[in-house]
């Protein structure tokens, strides 16, 4: 689903600001009537499936868990709250700091073996539905740190939709990682290289 | 730092009060002055260089253990002691092998060695008799063996370079 804003200034189709405000007041009056009223529902009325809808409004209220877990976190805030990439923009600013009231996940940063069973946990305790966005090297493939310590990759004890690279990633990245997870939400995964090279076909087979 | 004289002295002073086995050595190298002791009077050297001794170190700056594989024997546990009126720092090294890794702990002189000591046991196993409360503070409590030990395996998955692509034969099927 689309939801397109148009310009107030008259340019690109849209009303006069003025006009609108005039015709809403009449409306609030009970003053609009006839062809004037039929028109003025129907540009107010949307069409659309429950579906559609709900996955609208998902998508546009993730509210992240205030979590994390190494430098990567740093980066996270910034994109989180800072003015730069304000991601309040797309309804991703409100930082839970409860896993019951949080839609995503970032996991920001390096994932030790000892952190594992607790970000399992935070990520269960998370209500249906919930995403995971896998921020940096080291939550994605550990990065560097091919040792004892971390769990090779965090995609071993959870599911993650979003993988950011980025050592650490700009805020820009994550923010275009939210972006990508709210297309996923509403349904429209823009993973779409294939469709974009046409190569369907090409995929590797196990023999 | 102390300079080797210094060092000299302090290893006399310390022969003096413990006897002249206690001291297995010193090491001035790169202007640091290094004295090495006996593991099972640790705790009696660096409590006397604390308090007694004619010019104390009043702090831990750091307590660490190091693993010198192939040298025997083994495994160390390093006191970096700093004096902070004289901004003078001195190593007390002590050595052991992998058999009889144990040192007396010096947490009722430091009680902030606790978690070094701690941390000293969870990679390398040194054990410090009379800790009150020795367990693994970093690695998980279920946790077998001691990674930082030259012998630990690296663990990590293997990681294809150049270098070992030949070793792993047909490895991109």
């Amino acid at each position: 689903m689309e939801v397109i804003r148009q310009p107030l200034n008259g340019e690109g189709g849209g009303e006069d600001l003025r006009i609108r405000q005039v015709r809403a007041r009449q409306l609030l009056r009970g003053e609009l009537e006839g062809e004037d009223l039929e028109r003025y529902v129907e540009e107010r009325v949307l069409m659309t499936t429950l579906e559609q809808a709900q996955n609208w409004a998902r998508a546009n209220a993730v509210w992240p868990l205030g979590f994390g877990l190494a430098c990567c976190a740093i980066e996270m805030i910034t994109t989180l709250a800072g003015p730069r990439t304000d991601l309040s923009r797309f309804g991703a600013e409100v930082t839970r700091s409860s896993p019951r009231q949080a839609d995503m996940l970032i996991l920001s940063g390096r994932v030790s073996i000892k952190m594992a069973p607790i970000i399992r946990r935070l990520y269960d305790q998370m209500l249906e539905p919930k995403w995971v966005i896998s921020m940096g090297a080291c939550a994605s493939t550990a990065g560097m740190f091919n040792n004892y310590a971390l769990v090779q990759g965090a995609d071993k004890f959870l599911p993650v939709d979003v993988y950011v690279p980025g050592c650490p990633p700009r805020p820009e990245a994550l923010a275009y990682g939210v972006i990508k997870l709210q297309n996923k939400i509403k349904g429209q995964p823009d993973l779409g290289w294939r469709e974009r090279y046409q190569s369907y076909g090409t995929e590797e087979q196990s023999a | 730092m102390p300079d080797a004289t210094g060092l000299e002295l302090v290893a006399a002073e310390v022969r003096d009060k413990f006897g002249d086995e206690t001291v297995v050595g010193t090491h001035y190298y790169r202007e640091a002055a290094t004295l090495e002791v006996k593991p099972e009077s640790a705790r009696d050297v660096v409590g006397y260089l604390m308090e007694d001794a004619k010019e104390p170190y009043d702090f831990l700056a750091s307590l660490h253990g190091c693993d010198y594989f192939p040298d025997e024997p083994r495994l160390s546990v390093h006191y970096q002691l700093l004096a902070r009126e004289r901004a003078d720092r001195l190593c007390v090294k002590v050595r052991m092998g992998v058999d009889e890794a144990e040192v007396p702990t010096i947490t009722d002189i430091f009680p902030g060695a606790s978690f070094d000591e701690r941390e000293t046991y969870d990679m390398f196993g040194i054990v410090f008799t009379g800790h009150p409360d020795l367990r693994r503070i970093l690695m998980p409590e279920d946790y077998v063996g001691y990674p930082l030990r030259r012998d630990f395996p690296m663990g990590g998955e293997p990681v294809i370079f150049t270098f070992n692509e030949g070793q792993m034969p047909r490895w991109y099927e």
